[in-house]
């Protein structure tokens, strides 16, 4: 690996001086899980590596039922499934954070630095499209809030420019009969990158019979994940049933435009796409009617 | 630019310092420059747990680990599971249900197995399954690794001296 210079700024401030400095390439580190793997296969080339799991404001984890879930971009997958007040609000979340890698790699890797790392495939990013989740970008001269949905631009790029980083990501608060599900197709148990993943989030009518509001995310058929509206927008006001759901299924299913490689040829995933958002539909009406649904944080065995 | 930089971190229980490269990791400070290879070197990219630590409490892969990252941690590596008094519970049961034939992964399993009980002391087979996934091991097929850390658990509640009496 080449050599780089290291630096752990304590303030923002601070770190803007690091990342502003002209021809000096520099890199983001919060867990690193990726970072280190593309620096030692040489993917990478950089001159100084910022360590940013110092700043305050990227370490916040805040469960508020008022203002939502703020989760600081360097804060660790375990953080989040050892919290009980998120595990019992925010499920879908959980679903997909506590399938990242083992439990080692879940000791180290950020949902903020799965997002920055921008792969097709990321089994957060899904998800976070669907609870309605944003970015929040800061930088020397302005801050901005973005949708997740338009935060990825292309297979490991995404929108921050030269200056920026991704300090937290919101999500809304999640009214009564609300629900959400992540799931992901991998040809084994664990350890694995998703041939597709898929998730939902609904809101349901008090009676938990008819579609408020929906929102469907998709991971790993196109070159960035990918935000259903369509798909989520038809189900607006219609009554939860097989019929309705499968519209849904084959609206996601449309949108996808997977490429063929090793872990799938397209046509099997194009196929997993109506497959999965079907279910993550159900696991998140299920949720939302107040039944449970396993994940790997709560399951059937406690 | 790259600066050697000189870090202070605790390894089982010890304050250690040494200069490393930001380029290096964890795993390579602790086998090339402090003799410490207990931890091993799998696949170096954080697929195989065989460079397993505990850091301040949570299981992390060393490999993916910048040694720079280590100051002011608590770190607890393979070397800190035995005791002067004899071997810990869970590297006895290893021993006992033969869950180790070339051993390279072992280290790493103990270590996990380890983070594992500290959190949850009594833990179905299914949990241990799961816990254990990111840890490959070519050789044993996994069956004896996960019956010698279900029965590390049954030595519990304090592992560590009821396992001295029943020896
Ligand atoms: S050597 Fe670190 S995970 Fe394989
Ligand atoms: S005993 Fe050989 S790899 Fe596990």
């Amino acid at each position: 690996m080449q050599n780089f210079e290291y630096c752990t700024p304590r303030t923002l401030g601070e770190t803007f001086d690091l990342l502003g400095e002209n021809d000096c390439q520099c890199r983001v580190l919060a867990g690193g899980t990726d970072l280190i793997v593309q620096l030692r296969q040489g993917a990478l080339s950089v001159d100084r590596v910022i360590d940013i799991k110092h700043l305050p404001e990227c370490k916040q984890l805040i469960c508020d039922p008022i203002e939502g879930l703020t989760l600081g971009a360097t804060v660790p997958c375990h953080r989040i499934y050892e919290d009980k007040a998120i595990v019992d609000t925010y499920p879908g979340l959980i679903d997909s954070i506590a399938i990242i890698g083992g439990i080692q790699i879940q000791g180290r890797a950020t949902v903020g630095g799965n997002l920055c790392n921008s792969s097709p495939s990321a089994d957060s990013i899904p998800i976070l499209i669907a609870y309605g989740a944003t970015c929040e970008i800061v930088g020397a001269a302005e801050n901005r809030r973005i949708p997740v949905e338009n935060f990825c631009t292309g297979p490991g790029k995404n929108i921050l420019e030269k200056g920026e980083i991704l300090v937290a990501i919101h999500l809304p608060p999640v009214p009564k009969s609300s629900g959400a599900h992540y799931l992901r197709f991998i040809p084994r148990f664990e350890m694995d990158i998703a041939v597709v993943g898929a998730g939902a989030y609904v809101e349901l009518d008090d009676e938990g019979r008819m579609f408020n509001k929906v929102r469907i995310g998709l991971a790993a058929v196109a070159p960035t994940p990918l935000y259903a509206r369509e798909a989520g927008d038809l189900l607006k006001g219609r009554e939860v049933s097989d019929e309705s759901i499968d519209a849904a299924a084959s609206s996601a299913q449309s949108i996808a435009r997977p490429i063929s490689d090793m872990r799938a040829p397209a046509e099997y995933r194009k196929h997993l796409v109506k497959v999965l958002t079907r279910r993550a539909l159900w696991g998140a009406i299920n949720r939302a009617r107040g039944e449970f649904v396993p994940n790997a944080v709560q399951n059937n065995d406690q | 630019m790259g600066k050697k930089l000189y870090i202070n971190t605790t390894i089982n229980g010890e304050a250690v310092e040494f200069l490393c490269e930001p380029r290096q990791s964890l795993l390579e400070i602790f086998r090339d420059h402090l003799g410490m290879t207990g931890t091993k070197e799998g696949c170096n990219d954080g697929n195989c747990g065989a460079c397993n630590v505990i850091i301040d409490g949570v299981l992390m892969n060393s490999c993916l680990i910048f040694a720079v990252e280590a100051q002011d941690r608590k770190i607890v590596t393979i070397e800190g599971l035995a005791s002067p008094q004899g071997l810990h519970p869970l590297q006895q049961k290893f021993l006992e249900h033969a869950s180790l034939q070339c051993g390279i992964c072992t280290p790493g399993f103990l270590v996990a197995a380890k983070a594992l009980l500290d959190q949850n002391p009594d833990p179905t087979e299914h949990e241990v399954r799961h816990w254990l996934a990111g840890n490959l091991c070519r050789c044993t097929g996994y069956d004896k690794i996960v019956r010698a850390v279900l029965d590390a658990a049954n030595v519990a509640p304090n592992t560590e001296t009821s396992l001295q009496s029943s020896n």
